[in-house]
Order: structure tokens, then C-alpha cells, then sequence
């Protein structure tokens, strides 16, 4: 039985980049400039300008947002050892409390009630899985169900009849969460004064990689809500508590052993508690923006199974935030294309195509054969798509991160590296 | 031994195991006094549901007694009592889905995508073929089986040759089913006929619709869902091949020993599973609307199953309560409007009965365990002390 696999990242991490993206942070940026590369030939031959335009990369960006809160979510449960199938219930928490209270009293209001909805979710399920000791995917489909009749029934009782309102809806909000441009970066104002809009300088020149970096930087300063960028710190802020913190160590320790934990004196039940509230806080948090932010009022069934996309993330992230973020970041992109530019996605086939014949080189070098010949098939199989379809159903793009998720699960689940106790309940005193 | 680790570890080892399946059962006299304790303790969370909703209630200005005594009153009128049968009979479907599962310690929470996909496929089917009237509905049914069947074998597969955790599967597939039926049915099946809310598949001819027991008020369908949990205690109850599904269920490494082949009590039961879920939708295709339509077929009925087993803890006599509790529920919605209560306190009351349900089975559990190892002490020490007087 080997220690490496009980202790996460057991051997200290050589610098504080490599910390953030794993150990191989130089390959990592290197194949990021290599795949941003290849995205703008692909946008040279299709003329696809709609692949980095700003549009896609800012919209991306906003339906991202729940999804990667979900995926934050989903981190702090598992890393404290709980599984939480309930993000789903503990968003529309966040969006029933964030539509209530930003009809009532604003959208900063909202969005903190928000919060506050989410943890009471959380910790609920805290007090069954903990406490009680209930099946911890019981008690997160219990979550799921109880939240959205929960939700119904306030509605019933509060939106029924108020203008706007009804069983299934809020009234509008009073205000909304402002936005922002970036200053230099995006032409945002600077004290009364309008400065310069680099981005959208390059942007607009449409030139081989500088045009798409000035999209994709464009869409991530321009007219972006505040919402939003505190979603953003929350991964930064995640790994700095969790990594860099002795909160985080023994929380993170209560997920990986925690019998080992409890006798070097680390509680583990209040940890798993805090785990929890954090997790529903951050669910809520996700909710709330899809009512503030996205929209203006609380409809039912708005999170669109967004917490699960966001458990999605986090198996695709490896149990990450940085990966969480990736895997949000991908979602959201094919989210976010499908909503601005549907007709580039067989474009997106080209792009791919081109990665598969990287991947190629790759494996040859390496003189890896099964990789080569995945690569090939792979590659062959996109371009083929890329020259016969010409529209792509939009019912089937949906499905999208599902399908990622399954051929994740299915393909590279020697490489994931999940929290050793996530999932397997754990009681004070009961040394398995 | 780190690669058996690192295996339990990828299946986001959702222990099951956790003491559901603890009590064991020696003798007759004991099993039925276990029986009893498990009543009272389903009882006792339904109470409990009640009086937290009974808190809700006044707390939001609402009369409790009033809303209680409105449920009852309306409820057991002659013509909710079919009312409460017929919205049982898909729950009692989607429960025995997630039981057979549950005995062998797979989690399926798919059954809204697997019972979808066959509602659809079952519909299409369904009104393109033409066979004398008993014939055609089999087949109909038959169908239906065989779609959710096949819509779970995915998660199947993928768990004895992956090894990924079904309840993850599941949770993906639902969601690619979405978009799948979506796909097909904006392409393919959508009856031109109709638009707007009312699209919906092609209907199923008469000779393919099933008859109802009491017209316009109970379908067939409900002796259907009672005589599929008949099998399902048979095969699972009775039968060897649910002894050896139970067996992996309690203790997969003594089931292994003994030569049971997990990877087949898997597929089995979660094409079982499946099969069962696929007649979820069939009261609504075969009874009712008589096509599969976005909005006409009813969904969220794969997540109630999982509250209605839940409540019934997997026992045949225990869903088919379970599920006529929900349905009783459901029936007094209309009425309750009436009378100024929000109609959505019922789902509230059977979301609330769910959570109480897991925390007190879990708390008799425990207690049930405690008080077992206190007596053989006491016998014990009992036995030492006998001894020492002989002595």
C-alpha cells in the first residue's frame, strides 16, 4: 500500500505556477499557445471570425459562470470526503432566494441571500450525511427533490399574484448587478476619461493570432459584471485555502483519510461541515447569479442542470480548481458558440481535427502507438464530419458535456485522482 | 492493492452499504418484530413530515388543521381513491426500477432518462404498427421494456468495463437522453398535425390502447404496475437468481467467494432495472394521450421513484403503500387551491416524509444495532457469570 496514494500531492510542489496547474505547468502553457494557434488557422481557412470573436468569448464567459460555481461546489464537498449530488437542489435554492431578494431589495441583496440559501442546503445535507450518518447520494437526491418543491411552494406562497409573478416565477428584480470594462484593455473609463481599446484594436484587424487574442481578451474584459468576477476569485481563492492553508490541509485530509486525520487530532465532523456550508454557499452563489445576473427575476427549472454539468467539471478537472476552471471554461465555450454562432460549429470540427493531428506527432515521438492511431482515427473521423455537415443540431450540442464527462469517465480514469473518502461515511471513534 | 484502491476510489465510492441492509433476520419471530420496528419508523417519519409541514404552514399564515382536514376529507371520496390509484401507478413503476437496483447496491438514478427514451420509442412504435388489439399493446409494452433497457445497458457497460460509477452515468445519460429524444423527435416523429404546446408523435391506433378498468378514471395500467411488483418480489424475493442479486448486494466479496459473477448481477439488474423504468410513461402513452409529446408526457417521475422506494425501503408491500401515499397526496392538490392552501404543500409534505424517512431508517438502524450488540453482552456476561457460579 503505497503513501503516495493516501497523500494528495504528497511531494512539495516546486514552484507556486506549478502549484496552480500541476506539475507540468511549462507543458501545459506550451500546448494552451499551441491550441490557440491552431484555433486561429482554423479561423483563417473557415472564416469563421465567430470562433474568438468577443461576442462568443463574453457570452462563454456569463454561461460559464454557474457552471464553474457548481464545479467549485462540487470541490469543497468532495475534498472535505461528502459527495454532493444535491448542487442541483442547492442552486435552485440560490435561485429562488436570489430572485426573492432581489426583487425586494436589489440585486447585490439577491445575490448574498443567495449565498445564504445555498448553505442552508448545505447544511442540510451536512446534518443527514454527518450527523445522521444517510447515504450521501441519498441525501443529495433528497436535496435535489425537497429544493424544488421547496422552491415551489414559497413561490406559491410569495409570487402568486404580485405583479409579474407566479407558482413558477418572481417578479423582476428592482436593480441589477453593474458592469464593467476593463480600463487600457477593453476601453473602459478611467476617472471620467474613455481609455484606449487595445483588445478590441486587435481585434478588429482580424491578423493571424494577434486578432484572436484581442478577441478572446476583449471578451473577457469587456462589459463584464461584477458577478462575474467574484465567481472567477473564487477558484484563486479556493486553492489558496485549500493548498496553502492549515483549514485547507485538514479539510482535504478529512477527505482522504479521515480515521488518520481524526488521531493527529484533526476534527473531522466540524470540517465536513464547514466543507459542506462552503459548498452549498458556492451552489447558491451559482444559482443566484442565473436569477440576478443572467436574468432578471427567478424562473423555475432555471439551472437547467447546471449542477450536475458542474460535477461534471470537477471529474473532468481531476478534482482541481484550476481543472474545475478548464472544465467549466470548456463547457461554457460550447455553450456560449452555440448561443452567439451555431452555424461555426463545423468549424469547430477543423479545429479539432488539427488538435487530433498534434496529438499525432505527439504520440509518434513518444512512439506511442495507441495514442497514434486514436489520434489518426480521431482526426480522420473530424474532418470527414467537418467536410459532410454542414448544421449541427442544436438538441445534440447540448448534450455536449455529458458526452465529454462519459468519454472522460470511460477513457482516462487511471489518470483521475479523486478524493480517497469522498463518499464513504465517516463516524467519530469508528476506525474502519 | 493501490490499484484496488485506486478502482473503489474512480467509483466515487458511494458506499452504499451504509447500513441499509444491516439488520439480519435469524428466525421468524425476530424478523417480524424487525418488520414492525421498520413500520413504526416509516410511520413515525411520516408524522414527522407532517408536523414540520404543519410548522411551515402556520408560520406562513396558513391553518394547518384546515389543510389537513381538507386532504383527508377530498381524499378519500370514491373518485379520488382512482384518482390516487391511477397517479400511483407510474411511481409504483419508477419505485420497483430503483428497488431492483438498490438490492444490488446500484444506485439508479437514471430512470427519468431510460423511461423517457422508451415513452418515446414506445409511441413511435406503437402507432406504425397494426396488430389485433391484446397483441398490439403487448408489444407496445414489450417495447418499452426493451428501449429503457437499452438506454441503461450504456451505464451497464461502462460499469463492468470502465468501472464508472453508475450513479455518475446515470446522471449524464439522463440529460443526453434529453437532447437524444429531442433530437429524434424534432427530426423524425413529430406529427405535423399539431403545433405549438399540443405537438405531439403520431397516435396509436385503437387496437393499441389500452383499456381502462374504470373509464376515464383508471387505467389497466394499474393492474400492470401491481403484477410487475408481484415479479418483482418473486424474482427478487423468492428466486435464486434474486438471492445471488441480494447476496452481491450485502456483501459483494462473500458473494464473489462463492461464486456469484458480479459483473453479470450488474448487467442483470440494471437491465431489469431498466426494463421496468421503460413502463413508467405507459399509463400516459397506452392510457392516456396515446403519443409521446415534450410537454403532454408527464416528467420528474424517475426522481419521485427514488423518494417512493425510499419511503417503501424496497419492499414490494412497502412501495405500492408508498406510492398510494404520494398518489392520495397528489389527488387532494385541486381542492386544496380551493380552499386558499398552496397546492404545492403536497409536494412538500412527500419531499419532507423523503428526508425524514432516510434520517430516522438510519437512526433505527443504529439503535436497531446497538441494542442487538448490548444483548449478546448481556448474554455473554450472562453465560461468564453461570459459569463462574458453577464453578
Amino acid at each position: 500500500m503505497s503513501t503516495i496514494e493516501i497523500l494528495p500531492d504528497a511531494p512539495a510542489p516546486p514552484s507556486k505556477r506549478a502549484a496552480l496547474l500541476g506539475s507540468r505547468s511549462n507543458t501545459m502553457i506550451a500546448a494552451a499557445f499551441l491550441g490557440l494557434a491552431l484555433m486561429s488557422i482554423t479561423r483563417l481557412i473557415t472564416d469563421e471570425d465567430a470562433l474568438t470573436s468577443s461576442q462568443t468569448i463574453g457570452t462563454s464567459l456569463r454561461v460559464m459562470v454557474p457552471i464553474l460555481m457548481a464545479g467549485i461546489a462540487a470541490l469543497w464537498a468532495e475534498r472535505c470526503g461528502v459527495l454532493n449530488i444535491g448542487i442541483e437542489g442547492m442552486m435552485i435554492l440560490g435561485t429562488w432566494f436570489g430572485g426573492y431578494f432581489a426583487w425586494q431589495y436589489g440585486a447585490w441583496a439577491g445575490l448574498a441571500m443567495g449565498i445564504v440559501g445555498g448553505m442552508i442546503g448545505g447544511l442540510i445535507h451536512a446534518l443527514a450525511t454527518v450527523r445522521f450518518g444517510v447515504n450521501q447520494t441519498i441525501s443529495g437526491v433528497v436535496m435535489n427533490i425537497f429544493a424544488f418543491y421547496g422552491a415551489r411552494y414559497l413561490s406559491d406562497l410569495l409570487f402568486v399574484g404580485e405583479q409579474g409573478g407566479g407558482v413558477s416565477q418572481s417578479p423582476p428584480q428592482k436593480s441589477a448587478i453593474p458592469k464593467f470594462d476593463v480600463p487600457f484593455l477593453a476601453g473602459g473609463d478611467l476617472f471620467g476619461w474613455t481609455t484606449p481599446d487595445i483588445f478590441g484594436w486587435f481585434e478588429k484587424k482580424h491578423w493571424f493570432l494577434l486578432g484572436d487574442i484581442g478577441g478572446i481578451g476583449r471578451g473577457l474584459t469587456f462589459n463584464i459584471s461584477w458577478a462575474t468576477a467574484i465567481a472567477l476569485m473564487t477558484v484563486p481563492i479556493s486553492f489558496w485555502l485549500m493548498w496553502r492553508t492549515r483549514f485547507g490541509l485538514r479539510l482535504r485530509s478529512s477527505g482522504e483519510a479521515p480515521s488518520a486525520a481524526e488521531s493527529l487530532g484533526v476534527r473531522v465532523v466540524p470540517l465536513r461541515y464547514a466543507g459542506l456550508i462552503i459548498s452549498g454557499g458556492c451552489a447558491g452563489f451559482g444559482g443566484a447569479t442565473m436569477a440576478v445576473v443572467a436574468s432578471s427575476y427567478y424562473r423555475q427549472g432555471q439551472t437547467q442542470g447546471n449542477g450536475f454539468i458542474g460535477m461534471a467539471t470537477l471529474i473532468f478537472g481531476n478534482w482541481r480548481p484550476t481543472g474545475v476552471l478548464a472544465g467549466a471554461s470548456l463547457f461554457g465555450y460550447s455553450l456560449g458558440i452555440k448561443l452567439v454562432a451555431n452555424d461555426s460549429i463545423p468549424a469547430l470540427f477543423l479545429f479539432i481535427t488539427f488538435v487530433a493531428g498534434a496529438l499525432l506527432i505527439v504520440s509518434w515521438y513518444r512512439k506511442k502507438v495507441v495514442g497514434a492511431i486514436t489520434s489518426l482515427a480521431a482526426g480522420a473521423l473530424f474532418f470527414t464530419a467537418y467536410l459532410t455537415v454542414k448544421d449541427v443540431p442544436e438538441s445534440l450540442t447540448q448534450a455536449l458535456p455529458y458526452v465529454i464527462t462519459l468519454v472522460v469517465l470511460a477513457t482516462a480514469s487511471q489518470r483521475l485522482r479523486p478524493p480517497a473518502m469522498a463518499g464513504v461515511p465517516y463516524r467519530p471513534g469508528e476506525t474502519h | 492493492m493501490a490499484d484496488e484502491i485506486k478502482q473503489s476510489k474512480l467509483a466515487i465510492g458511494a458506499d452504499l452499504s451504509s447500513g441499509m441492509h444491516k439488520i439480519s433476520t435469524p428466525s421468524k419471530a425476530s424478523g417480524l418484530r424487525t418488520g414492525l420496528i421498520t413500520l413504526a419508523s416509516s410511520l413515525s417519519a411520516v408524522v414527522l413530515a407532517l408536523a414540520i409541514c404543519a410548522v411551515l404552514l402556520a408560520v406562513t399564515g396558513k391553518n394547518p388543521w384546515q389543510a389537513y382536514s381538507t386532504i383527508l376529507q377530498t381524499g378519500t371520496e370514491g373518485d379520488k381513491l382512482l384518482e390516487m390509484m391511477k397517479r400511483a401507478t407510474p411511481l409504483i413503476f419508477s419505485a420497483t426500477a430503483v428497488a431492483v437496483g438498490f438490492k444490488m447496491n446500484l444506485f439508479n438514478i437514471g430512470v427519468e432518462g431510460q423511461y423517457l427514451f422508451a415513452a418515446l420509442i414506445a409511441a413511435v412504435v406503437g402507432s406504425r404498427i397494426n396488430l389485433p388489439a391484446p397483441l398490439h399493446v403487448t408489444v407496445i409494452l414489450l417495447v418499452a421494456m426493451v428501449a429503457g433497457a437499452a438506454w441503461a445497458s450504456i451505464a451497464a457497460v461502462l460499469k463492468v468495463t470502465r468501472g464508472v460509477h453508475e450513479v455518475i452515468s446515470t446522471i449524464m445519460l439522463n440529460y443526453v437522453a434529453l437532447s437524444v429524444i429531442q433530437w429524434l423527435f424534432e427530426n423524425f416523429f413529430r406529427d405535423s398535425g399539431e403545433s405549438g404546446l399540443n405537438v405531439k408523435s403520431d397516435l396509436i391506433p385503437p387496437s393499441g390502447r389500452m383499456p381502462d378498468i374504470v373509464d376515464d378514471r383508471l387505467g389497466g395500467m394499474f393492474l400492470v404496475a401491481l403484477l410487475v411488483v408481484f415479479l418483482y418480489w418473486v424474482l427478487v424475493f423468492k428466486s435464486r437468481f434474486g438471492f445471488r442479486l441480494r447476496s452481491s448486494g450485502l456483501n459483494p466479496g462473500a458473494a464473489r467467494t462463492s461464486g456469484i459473477d458480479a459483473n453479470k448481477m450488474i448487467v442483470m439488474s440494471l437491465l431489469i432495472s431498466g426494463g421496468i423504468a421503460g413502463l413508467v410513461a405507459m399509463q400516459s402513452v397506452v392510457g392516456e394521450i396515446y403519443a409521446y409529446g415534450p410537454t403532454a408526457t408527464p416528467t420528474q417521475l424517475g426522481f419521485l421513484g427514488i423518494a417512493v422506494a425510499l419511503l417503501g425501503r424496497h419492499h414490494p408491500i412497502g412501495i405500492v403503500s408508498a406510492a398510494l401515499l404520494f398518489g392520495f397526496l397528489d389527488s387532494t392538490s385541486a381542492q386544496l387551491q380551493l380552499a386558499e392552501i398552496p397546492s404545492s404543500i403536497v409536494k412538500l409534505i412527500q419531499a419532507i416524509t423523503v428526508l425524514t424517512v432516510v434520517i430516522i431508517n438510519e437512526a433505527t438502524i443504529r439503535w436497531l444495532n446497538k441494542r442487538t450488540a448490548e444483548q449478546t453482552a448481556a448474554t455473554l456476561i450472562h453465560n461468564i457469570e453461570a459459569e463462574a457460579t458453577a464453578a
